[in-house]
């Protein structure tokens, strides 16, 4: 037990250190040489660290850094995800947070709860006419304050090996149910291939099929949170790939795992619904398949409709704690609408831009769709109906109470709807405990 | 005069308390303020103001010791722990014994491979074992090593591939040792390897013994890399598989700090009980005699 009470002690003495560092020293020491130099210029010259895991991004700072010797931004290369979100709470928590974060969608209302993002109204609000509203209210969450600037957007769609499909005679699935017999067929032609796999890694991914089915897990009805992760259209969701699942026609392994990949590479794997963002994973994962691959909508609950969901994209936000703020906004507002940057966003980071007039600029198609020269039209006209929902202040319980609960589930071949009510309980749970206001 | 020498000891002692003071007392009391501490928000918790920290006494610990998960937890790592030190601990004493026995050839090469596992980063051990077990990749034809009743057995085979070869390196230690006189007595009134082995060498590696096995209880408690590296190829292994798997989701997916606080006062507290009750069971046997 001694070690583990050390492993206790240097993490907690770190977080202490990092702590009285960024109050004792850290911003002084900074401004102070630059100071001491007397040369107005370098005294106001600005230092800005941003969080991010935008591929090439030290690229494209280096860009606004040629062009801004006043304002100096360092990237500073994060693991992205769940990890990154955690990293930057226990940051702002310990008070040595950088000055801009990138923020996914759903983890922007647990840093707001967590006060660790500052209010943009003031410097940004003006934006507010270069996005989708869907978008803009992701990052204003329905309130009159402005959290962050969206920087990408993940709409889903259908990506489907044509050749596959051909060969085993099946035809795109417009609807669900037309999904669900395309699974059967085959897997019963080869029983070692799959239409695709459910991943009961992967919340973001159920979200994103769930709000296409037009539920709403969370919404702020007065001053209390309303919250129905277990609402009629995510147990419609959950029960159809349950029963999928039970059946077998489906693979059961998470997605971007080794196995996963290689079932992709080896063509054991057909289909898969994801986002706007997937030819990035699909071309380092399954780099053979190219030129192999088609895309389509997601398939429909009600033949005929054209509804999508959001499977990730990102906003950036400014730290509360961050001496900056106005130099900060000044970056962002640059880095998400001005041309010249989204265009590099899109050919160096490869993502897709949430700004609206960048989003019409798309032209080429992405190198592993050189078969689809109209990939971005097509992209924008599937995406064009994808539905979002407000996220709630503990996405992340909810998060992992969807792997939990979906492992349990794939394991045992259990109830699926039984998990996303576990998935609630344990939302409401949290909340309440925390002292959160809830509407019933 | 007396006053300089009444100076000199704390003098001696200073960087050591203020080691401890630093890097031991200072953590666990903090670890202790924490867990009596949690915020508690007012409304929707948006906003300036809307998050406070609350003194909140003993409920964090209560509500730590009354999680059945925390005991699941705690069931699954002492199913794993038993097998872990049984096998592992049964396979560094055989080991060791068989490297010292006079007949062994090849013995330095065979005592470097059985050690080299352990110069393994745990991650790395895991992610390799991993892949060996991947149903879609595993050269292993036939079982599913990553199904319920599997995984804890495929767990603890990584563990006693890490482990063996530092406890056989501190069991044949030990056995180098003894001296070489016991043994030419043991073989002139007639025994053979095998009563030497019995008799002789494992009764004196006894408290040798001891140690390796405190280590190894407090290494399975700790338990956390395997699973945790494990987790996303599987759906078998959950955030709190392990007590100390909880004590990470709490304090960095979850973001409850004062939760995670209190759980590890309740880990450290179990495992103090453990490793000295275990002490105390074996004390008689093991320093008694000496």
């Amino acid at each position: 037990m001694v070690t583990k009470r050390l492993a206790v002690a240097v993490a907690l003495t770190a977080a202490l250190a990092t702590a009285c560092g960024s109050g004792g020293s850290g911003g002084s020491a900074a401004s102070a040489p630059a100071s001491s130099a007397a040369a107005p210029s370098a005294a106001e010259k600005v230092e800005l660290t941003y969080w991010n895991w935008v591929p090439n991004m030290d690229k494209i700072v280096e860009v606004w850094n040629q062009a801004h010797p006043d304002i100096h931004v360092t990237s500073s290369k994060q693991a992205g995800g769940d990890d990154a979100a955690a990293k930057f709470l226990t940051a702002a928590k310990a008070g040595n947070p950088p000055d801009l974060v990138q923020a996914e969608y759903q983890m922007l209302p647990s840093f707001v709860a967590a006060e660790a993002v500052a209010d943009l109204t003031p410097s940004a609000g003006g934006l507010k006419s270069q996005f989708g509203d869907g978008l803009w209210s992701l990052v204003t969450l329905g309130t009159d304050a402005l959290y962050g600037v969206p920087q990408d957007s993940g709409p889903m769609m259908l990506y489907y090996r044509a050749d596959l499909f051909k060969k085993y005679g099946v035809d795109v699935p417009t609807t669900w149910d037309e999904f669900a017999a395309a699974a059967r067929t085959i897997h019963k032609a080869d029983p070692k291939s799959y239409l695709t796999n459910f991943s009961s890694k992967d919340p973001g991914w159920f979200a994103g099929l769930s709000q296409q089915a037009g539920a709403s897990w969370w919404g702020i009805n007065g001053d209390a949170w309303k919250v129905a992760v277990n609402d009629d259209p995510t147990k419609k969701v959950a029960d159809f790939w349950g029963g999928l699942v039970k059946e077998g026609v489906i693979s059961t392994t998470a997605s971007f795992t080794p196995e996963w990949n290689k079932a992709l590479a080896d063509g054991k794997l057909l289909a898969w619904t994801s986002a706007i963002w997937a030819p990035g994973v699909l071309s380092s994962n399954a780099p053979k398949t190219a030129g192999k691959w088609e895309i389509a909508a997601l398939p429909q609950w009600n033949a005929g409709e054209n509804a999508s969901g959001f499977w990730g994209g990102s906003a950036v936000a400014v730290s509360a704690a961050s001496k900056h703020q106005d130099a900060a906004v000044k970056f962002l507002t640059w880095l998400n609408t001005d041309p010249a940057a989204t265009k590099l966003l899109v050919d160096q980071g490869a993502i897709y831009p949430a700004a609206t007039a960048a989003q019409g600029a798309l032209s080429t198609a992405p190198e592993f769709f050189s078969n689809l020269p109209d990939f971005w039209q097509k992209a924008a006209s599937f995406g064009a109906g994808a539905r979002g929902f407000t996220f709630g202040p503990d996405v992340n319980v909810t998060y992992n109470a969807y792997k939990d609960a979906m492992d349990k589930a794939v394991a045992a071949k259990s109830s699926f709807s039984d998990a996303v009510t576990s998935m609630q309980d344990a939302t409401v749970a949290d909340m309440q405990k925390a002292g959160f206001t809830l509407a019933q | 005069m007396p006053s300089k020498r009444g100076a000199a000891p704390y003098v001696f002692l200073a960087p050591a308390v203020t080691l401890f003071t630093l890097f031991l007392a200072v953590p666990i009391g903090y670890t202790v303020y924490l867990s009596l501490r949690r915020t508690k928000v007012k409304g929707l918790g948006l906003g300036k103001g809307a998050k406070t920290e609350i003194f909140v006494g003993w409920d964090n610990l209560k509500t730590a010791v009354t999680d059945p998960e925390l005991w699941h937890g705690w069931e699954r790592v002492v199913g794993y722990g038993a097998l872990v030190l049984v096998v592992m601990l049964g396979f560094a004493l055989l080991f060791a014994l068989l490297l010292d026995s006079a007949h062994v050839r090849l013995s330095r090469f065979s005592r470097i491979s059985i050690f080299l596992p352990y110069a393994v980063p745990g991650v790395v051990a895991s992610l390799l074992w991993g892949f060996l077990y991947l149903p879609g990749m595993t050269p292993i034809g036939g079982i599913d090593f990553l199904s319920p009743t599997a995984v804890t057995y495929s767990m603890a085979n990584i563990a006693v591939w890490g482990g063996t070869g530092f406890n056989m390196l501190v069991l044949y230690t030990n056995l180098r040792a003894i001296p070489q006189e016991y043994y030419e007595a043991a073989r002139m009134d007639g025994a053979g390897e095998l009563e030497i082995a019995f008799r002789i060498k494992i009764p004196i590696l006894t408290p040798a013994i001891i140690l390796t096995t405190v280590f190894s209880i407090i290494a399975t408690i700790q338990v956390f890399t395997e699973p945790t590296t494990l987790r996303p190829f599987s759906n078998t292994i959950s955030s709190t598989w392990s007590p100390l798997m909880k004590v990470y989701r709490d304090a960095f997916v979850t973001g409850d700090l004062y939760s995670a606080a209190a759980t590890s006062l309740v880990i450290a507290a179990i495992s103090l009980v453990l490793s000295f009750g275990f002490l105390r069971v074996v004390r008689g046997r093991a320093f008694g005699e000496s």
